[in-house]
């Protein structure tokens, strides 16, 4: 498969703190990337080096190139707003704004300059039908956003990211606050998700990673350990540390 | 469960477990005494709302036992709708300053509110951590010094550059006192302003961030939105102040009854005209019921402004 996403000797600091370290990986386009490994490995800081959130962060440093459909996204060219619309990102705690589920939705493309009531309500109506939360809003999109439940909000998230027309998904822990239930729509969602986005989760829920990704990516302190087609690596790890996690003796 | 009833260890030597027994006692237990305290709790928060009511209502009621005293000479109209105070010829039209106090705090608000929120994002969301830290106390500052010191500073500067500027020989007026008052709650409105901004969640910058919207979108669409009913409440108290400040804008207002034509003509407003005029007047005389009137006016316009910002934030709160 062709890779889409190359990081080549990634490296991040944030100030003195060696937080990624030589990291070079390979995401293959239109598939279920999923980075597993530990609490504090890295894994939130590496999906931010995608789409340059950590160039919020002061202090915090990149080394090493990413490109994404082979270009480097680090490079002077390159305009931050316009990449970070390319890339859409599902946060851990759901985070929708406290307006109504629609200007929620809504609230990427008219950033993005689109304007006019019917390509709107349009973009609104196919996003959400995306996220598989159309049927129960579409009664009221006027409601507020923060009277949905904890795992509708987190599928308003996803719509509202779908919204602007990435071609990316980055998911970062986006099950990890939600109930058995929330957590498997949202898990069939990006599995329906997947055959017209790129996606990258990031979990440490070893059953998740199983259950939805093609690609599983090992990390530990910062380091990638393995990377391999989902199925190899927990059938066949190849590291020990690798084979000591997935089987739950530590992490 | 851990057995909390103490007469059962009543053999236990430990002085914890004396002082347990003796201060819960064998009768009166733990949840009775809990539901008790919550109870005068309840009691106690009742009573101050209450109380705080109650003196709302007896000052109300003070200025205006007074204040209709007015209207035994005067008729209804004559004092709200004409503008002819000359109380020595039995003239008693209040509406010059009715007029002015409105027109006043709104100009003082039109201008301050835009600043103060700029300001307010400023130092919420752009200025260096250094700068934020010297600047925050510095405003808090402001917010305490004494309201006289404002107006001389309208008196020494700001007056005589009002009239070179306008070109008028007196430049007191509204303008001048709206311009004292803008930098009186400047600060207040700011500060309170800049809480709110900074209590925004990060989590809504980050969403916003991520969709690709740029700071001045995030701050604008996202952030001030959010931080909306700290900022009413910043200028409800901004406004409560403006509407009732009066030594600021005595020195500079002109103090002159007459309606102004023009932002830099002299007039005066409510409580300017009181303040000026309430240590000269008779105790029983319809001067003085009218400056009673016009002090329970003042009050019921700040109540009923604060009122109207409550609604009107209620009805764009919806989301929040
Ligand atoms: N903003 C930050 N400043 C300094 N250190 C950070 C920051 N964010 C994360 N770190 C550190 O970087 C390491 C990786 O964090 P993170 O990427 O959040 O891990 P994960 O998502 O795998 O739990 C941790 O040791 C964490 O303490
Ligand atoms: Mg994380």
């Amino acid at each position: 498969m062709q890779p889409f996403i190359e990081m080549n000797k990634l490296n991040l600091y944030y100030g003195e703190f060696h937080a990624l370290k030589d990291v070079s990986v390979q995401i293959p386009e239109r598939a279920i990337t999923a980075f597993i490994g530990p609490s504090g490995c890295g894994k939130s800081t590496l999906l931010r080096t995608l789409n340059r959130m950590n160039d919020r962060i002061p202090g915090a440093r990149v080394e090493g190139r990413v490109a994404i459909g082979g270009i480097d996204i680090y490079s002077g060219e390159v305009h931050v707003e316009s990449l970070r619309k390319k890339i859409g990102m599902v946060f851990q705690q759901p985070n929708p704004f406290p307006k109504s589920i629609y200007d929620n939705v809504a609230f990427g493309p008219k950033q993005h300059g689109i304007r006019g009531k019917k390509k709107l309500d349009e973009l609104v109506e196919q996003s959400l039908r995306s996220a598989v939360l159309w049927d129960e809003v579409k009664d009221d999109l006027r409601r507020p956003a923060l009277s949905l439940s904890g795992g509708q909000q987190q599928r308003l998230c996803i719509a509202r990211a779908l919204a602007v027309e990435p071609d990316i998904l980055l998911m970062d822990e986006a099950t990890s606050a939600l109930d058995p239930i929330s957590t498997f729509k949202i898990e069939e969602l990006t599995h329906e998700l997947k055959d017209r986005y790129t996606i990258v989760m990031v979990t440490h829920n070893m059953q998740q990673a199983a259950r939805v990704s093609q690609q599983t990516v090992f990390f530990l302190n910062g380091e990638v350990i393995e990377h391999d087609a989902t199925r190899q690596l927990f059938a066949n790890p190849v590291d020990s540390r690798t084979q000591d996690y997935i089987s739950g003796r530590f992490g | 469960m851990i057995d909390m009833n103490p007469s059962t260890n009543s053999k236990a030597p430990a002085e914890l477990g004396q002082s347990f027994g003796k201060t819960s006692g064998s009768k009166f237990d733990r949840k009775a005494r809990l539901r008790w305290s919550n109870q005068l709790f309840r009691m106690i928060c009742i009573g101050s709302a209450l109380f705080v009511c109650l003196v709302l209502l007896c000052i109300l009621v003070l200025m205006l036992r007074t204040g209709v005293l007015t209207f035994s000479n005067v008729s209804l109209t004559e004092f709200f709708f004409s503008t002819n105070w000359d109380p020595e010829n039995e003239h008693y039209g209040a509406l010059t300053f009715i007029l002015g106090t409105l027109a006043l705090t709104s100009l003082t608000m039109l201008i301050s509110i835009p600043i103060s929120v700029i300001i307010a994002v400023f130092l919420a969301e752009m200025t260096p951590k250094w700068l934020r830290n010297l600047l925050r106390p510095v405003l808090d500052l402001l917010v305490g010094i004494p309201s006289v010191v404002y107006g001389f500073l309208g008196l020494t500067l700001l007056i005589p550059w009002l009239r070179n500027l306008s070109g008028h020989d007196l430049a007191d007026g509204l303008l001048a006192a709206s311009i004292v008052l803008t930098i009186m709650v400047l600060p207040t409105i700011s500060r309170i302003s800049d809480d709110a901004i900074s209590a925004v969640p990060n989590k809504y910058r980050d969403a916003a961030y991520a969709l690709g919207a740029n700071r001045f979108q995030t701050v604008f669409r996202v952030v001030l939105p959010a931080a909306r009913s700290g900022i009413m409440y910043a200028v409800i108290l901004g406004m409560a102040r403006a509407i009732g400040e009066t030594m600021a804008v005595v020195m500079v207002i002109g103090n002159t009854a007459q309606l102004p034509n023009s932002l830099f003509t002299p007039t005066a407003v409510l409580t300017s005209n009181i303040v000026m005029q309430i240590s000269s007047v008779e105790f029983d005389s319809t001067w003085n019921y009218g400056l009673y009137m016009m002090g329970f006016i003042l009050l019921a316009i700040s109540l009923l402004m604060i009122v109207a910002v409550r609604i009107l934030q209620k009805k764009g709160g919806r989301y929040s």
